[in-house]
């Protein structure tokens, strides 16, 4: 599904981690281990193709779904009109939940549907961006340390609705520093290593 | 069904910009508020002889729409861009010249257009001729968007900077002169009698070049932003 070969990148030119290949075939989950500041972000924003790669190649059949730090709610709009918004521009898969009650509720978030953005809790907003894995298309997902501000509930949702997406064939790349681990789901480890020491010997 | 057709994208996107804007009214009103300011601070800093006041009239209403514009446009993609709703859109695969397109669109209704409602009023406040009013306002209708589609470009460029306002005055004040130019002549024009449909004629080929061209630009600029 995706393949990877001696990719790299550069940031004020200097490499960022060291060259990285790997493949991710359909079914399979890649857990991106490393370090803070190791490269797992950049990584992962070179894989959805925000980032442009230094050297190296990035095979990729189809468009990927991207979740980063940033989580896109906005602030004025209650939680109900993030999700009628995400639905309305991004579209969704055959299977998803009909109506946007439902995700909601799929997520966790009924008791705040009405509520603003700016009143969510970190683990809130992070539920709300984590509705769109219950309505999307895309086959590949890049995750960025989706576990942390979930409280235990949220991460068992998560789990669920990875294992789910993973049964039916998708695959996923997740970003993770190494406390936060997928449970009872099996992983492809990949540890990034970061490319500082080879500045050094340039 | 999989990805909604660019079209309800594009109105989606404008509904939620129109909500948006409800929700954070002060915001709209500020341009508007500076507009009337401005105009109302001349006539005590030049003297409120009659006679010059209509005479620069037309330069001072559209100097300050301008820059009650430029004021506008620092945020137009910034709260997008900050809370990584930019980065969900170019990943969402609509094209993003539309998107933008539905940005400057946005941007004109909610900042162009009330700068062309208030210009009658601020006619009458700078003693223009009754002979210039319409076409002061005819000449906004048509400027106004232009300053929303070059304005874009500025805004999506310095998106990334933490403060551009100053830099973005610098990128597109100069492509503006060409507008405050032909307006203010036609506008000066109508009021002595002279014909001014070679100013307007002008002004409107400004702007079918702007529309054609800036939601392209702005989308390059806002992909180059984002890496």
């Amino acid at each position: 599904m995706l393949a990877i070969t001696d990719l790299s990148f550069e940031r004020y030119f200097e490499p960022v981690f060291e060259p990285l290949s790997f493949s991710v075939g359909e079914s399979e989950l890649v857990l991106v281990t490393g370090a803070n500041g190791s490269g797992k972000t950049t990584l992962l924003q070179l894989l959805a193709g925000l980032l442009t790669a230094a050297e190296g190649h990035i095979s990729a059949q189809q468009p990927a779904l991207y979740a980063g730090h940033k989580v896109a709610i906005k602030d004025d709009l209650s939680v109900l009109e993030n999700i009628r918004f995400m639905l309305q521009f991004m579209g969704r898969r055959d299977s998803a939940p009909g109506s946007e009650q439902e995700l909601i509720e799929a997520v966790g978030l009924a008791s705040v549907a009405g509520q603003h953005g700016r009143t969510l809790s970190a683990g809130q907003r992070k539920r709300c961006a984590m509705a769109r894995l219950w309505f999307c298309d895309e086959k590949l997902w890049l995750l960025d340390e989706p576990y942390s501000n979930l409280d235990q509930d949220g991460t068992a949702l998560l789990n669920n609705i990875l294992q789910q997406h993973l049964q039916a064939g998708g695959a996923c790349v997740m970003a993770s520093h190494g406390s936060l681990k997928p449970q009872g789901i099996d992983f492809k480890e990949i540890e990034l290593k970061s490319a500082r020491h080879l500045v050094g010997a340039a | 069904m999989s990805q909604p057709s660019p079209a309800s994208a594009f109105l989606a996107l404008l509904r939620r910009d129109f909500l948006l804007a409800f929700r954070r009214r002060a915001e709209l009103l500020q341009p508007l508020v500076f507009l009337l300011v401005v105009v109302t601070l001349f006539p005590l800093g030049v003297g409120p002889s009659p006679q010059l006041l209509s005479t620069i009239a037309p330069g001072v209403i559209w100097i300050a729409a301008l820059l009650a514009s430029v004021l506008s446009l620092d945020s137009l993609f910034r709260s997008d861009f900050e809370d990584g709703t930019l980065e969900q859109m170019v990943l969402s695969g609509q094209p993003l010249s539309l998107i933008a397109l539905s940005r400057m669109l946005s941007h004109w209704l909610l900042t162009g257009l009330p700068i062309v409602v208030l210009a009658p009023f601020l006619a009458m406040l700078m003693n223009l001729p009754d002979a210039g009013v319409l076409i002061l306002v005819k000449s906004l209708l048509i400027g106004t968007p232009i300053l929303s589609l070059i304005g874009a470009i500025g805004a999506a460029l310095i998106v990334s900077l933490k403060r551009g306002g100053q830099l973005l005055s610098l990128l597109v004040f100069p492509l503006f002169v060409p507008l405050l130019i032909l307006a203010t002549s036609a506008v000066g024009s109508a009021v002595t009698g002279l014909p001014f449909d070679g100013q307007l004629g002008l002004m409107l080929a400004y702007l079918v070049a702007s529309l054609t061209l800036a939601p392209f630009a702005t989308a390059v600029a806002l992909k180059l932003s984002l890496s």
